[in-house]
């Protein structure tokens, strides 16, 4: 079974149900194109804490909880449930909180950027030209000897942190626990935040794809990759196919829908789409894996991708305090106004892109 | 002797980077040190691709990818 897994059919097999799963999710609930983001779904969650106050986006996602409980279970089934860090958790916290700042500023980490293809909307191939260079930058790096470190073994409470965080999100969101008049729990009531699928079936996809992506090691970032690095395919034929059957499921469902202009909560600002995916694209090479396999790793035990996924959460939080995520393209009066990142959020990118570039060119291996 | 690569505790995709330089010297056998199911399946692959013999190991907790001509 482990060698299923571990096969070429095994990756394109798992990305498919994973990527028709998450087409499903919109035609189940969740907002349009955005059946699985995780740097949305993140951004959401930080939001329903109470650590940014952007009413629209605020909802505990199941899916991030679904990813972690089903990733620690294939990796409790699998023996491979190993706790460990040490590999610089500060970086992967700065190069999670870049990632994410990248990313919504896009308005969709890669997951999302290949979702939002698979439903028509054109804007993701300037969000994923952008991911290809980020990752381009990143290989870059690598192969002049970029490396945070070596990992250590250690104690089970370090592997057992994201999942008792998770454990934690979810019984706030169950019991929709509040804290006192204006404080959170927060669901948003109108916007992407209210929309969403039931929290059993979000929860349960969320598992079945971590449980999958642990078993397959599936990462939307190592499918680039390991095509720059190495022309290898393994990885990228599972992100095929879960762009494949993505967009089969959403021709079935009518949701594809091609174009540019006034894509579901997206926007058509060319430059600032392909500089967003530029910063995270940079941010997951250096960090060994895309937002998705950040959860997984932490739930297989790694407290490092756990640090990552921390940097992303507190990420979040600041691109809506600062005003730096995208905003949506709307139509006003019959016309077209193209939304984007602010000044604020331009200049966020251009800080990170320099910080990142800085770690990539510093970070050695002694 | 073996040429050893001890490529444990190091992130994707710095165990495969290794283990190919390795290969590229071409002082077989290599043996391969990884910790994790994802660097043993990644390396095993990679080297099974180049078209060489690979067999796996467990040991101390980790794995042992020995690659041969």
């Amino acid at each position: 079974m482990s060698s299923f897994f571990a096969s070429r059919i095994g990756i394109i097999v798992s990305g498919a149900i994973i990527g028709a799963l998450a087409a499903l999710l919109v035609l189940w609930g969740n907002p349009p194109n955005m059946g699985v983001c995780v740097a949305c779904f993140t951004r959401d969650t930080a939001g329903a804490l109470g650590l940014h106050r952007a009413a629209p986006v605020q909802y505990i996602r199941p899916e991030l909880i679904g990813f972690v409980f089903g990733a620690l279970l294939g990796a409790l089934l699998f023996k491979e449930f190993k706790p460990r860090s040490g590999s610089a958790p500060i970086i992967r916290f700065v190069l999670g909180f870049f990632a994410i700042i990248g990313a919504l500023v896009f308005l969709g980490c890669p997951w999302r950027a290949y979702l939002r293809l698979a439903g028509g909307d054109l804007n993701a191939l300037l969000g994923i030209a952008g991911f290809i260079v980020g990752v381009a930058i990143g290989v870059f790096f690598l192969k002049r000897g970029y490396s945070l470190g070596r990992s250590r073994p250690t104690g089970t409470a370090v592997g057992l942190v994201m999942p008792a965080f998770a454990l934690i999100l979810l019984l706030l969101l169950v019991f929709r626990v509040s804290f006192g008049e204006n404080a959170p729990i927060f669901f948003s009531k109108s916007g992407p935040g209210s929309l969403h699928a039931p929290i059993l079936i979000s929860l349960v996809v969320g598992i079945v794809a971590g449980f999958l992506a642990q078993r397959t090691r599936f990462c939307t970032m190592g499918a680039i990759r390991d095509v720059i690095i190495m022309r290898d395919f393994h990885l990228l034929s599972g992100v095929l196919a879960f762009i494949v059957a993505a967009f089969l499921v959403n021709l079935a469902i009518g949701k594809f829908h091609p174009g540019f202009a006034a894509q579901p909560i997206a926007h058509s600002n060319h430059l600032w789409n392909f500089l967003g995916m530029v910063l995270a694209g940079m941010s997951f090479a250096l960090a060994g894996g895309c937002p998705g396999r950040q959860f997984f790793m932490a739930g297989g035990g790694d407290g490092d991708a756990a640090m990552f996924v921390f940097g992303m959460l507190v990420g979040a939080a600041f691109a809506h305090n600062f005003n730096l995520a995208g905003v949506p393209d709307k139509i006003v009066d019959g016309k077209l106004v193209v939304g984007g990142p602010s000044i604020w959020g331009q200049i966020a990118v251009i800080v990170g892109l320099i910080i990142v570039a800085a770690i990539g060119w510093t970070m050695r291996e002694k | 002797m073996a040429k050893v690569v001890d490529a444990r505790g190091l992130s994707c995709p710095q165990p495969v980077l290794l283990a190919r330089k390795a290969m590229e010297e071409g002082e077989f056998p290599i043996e391969v040190l990884v910790d994790t199911g994802t660097s043993r399946d990644n390396v095993s692959r990679v080297a099974q691709k180049a078209g060489f013999k690979v067999k796996v190991e467990e040991k101390e907790g980790g794995f042992v990818v020995k690659i041969e001509k």
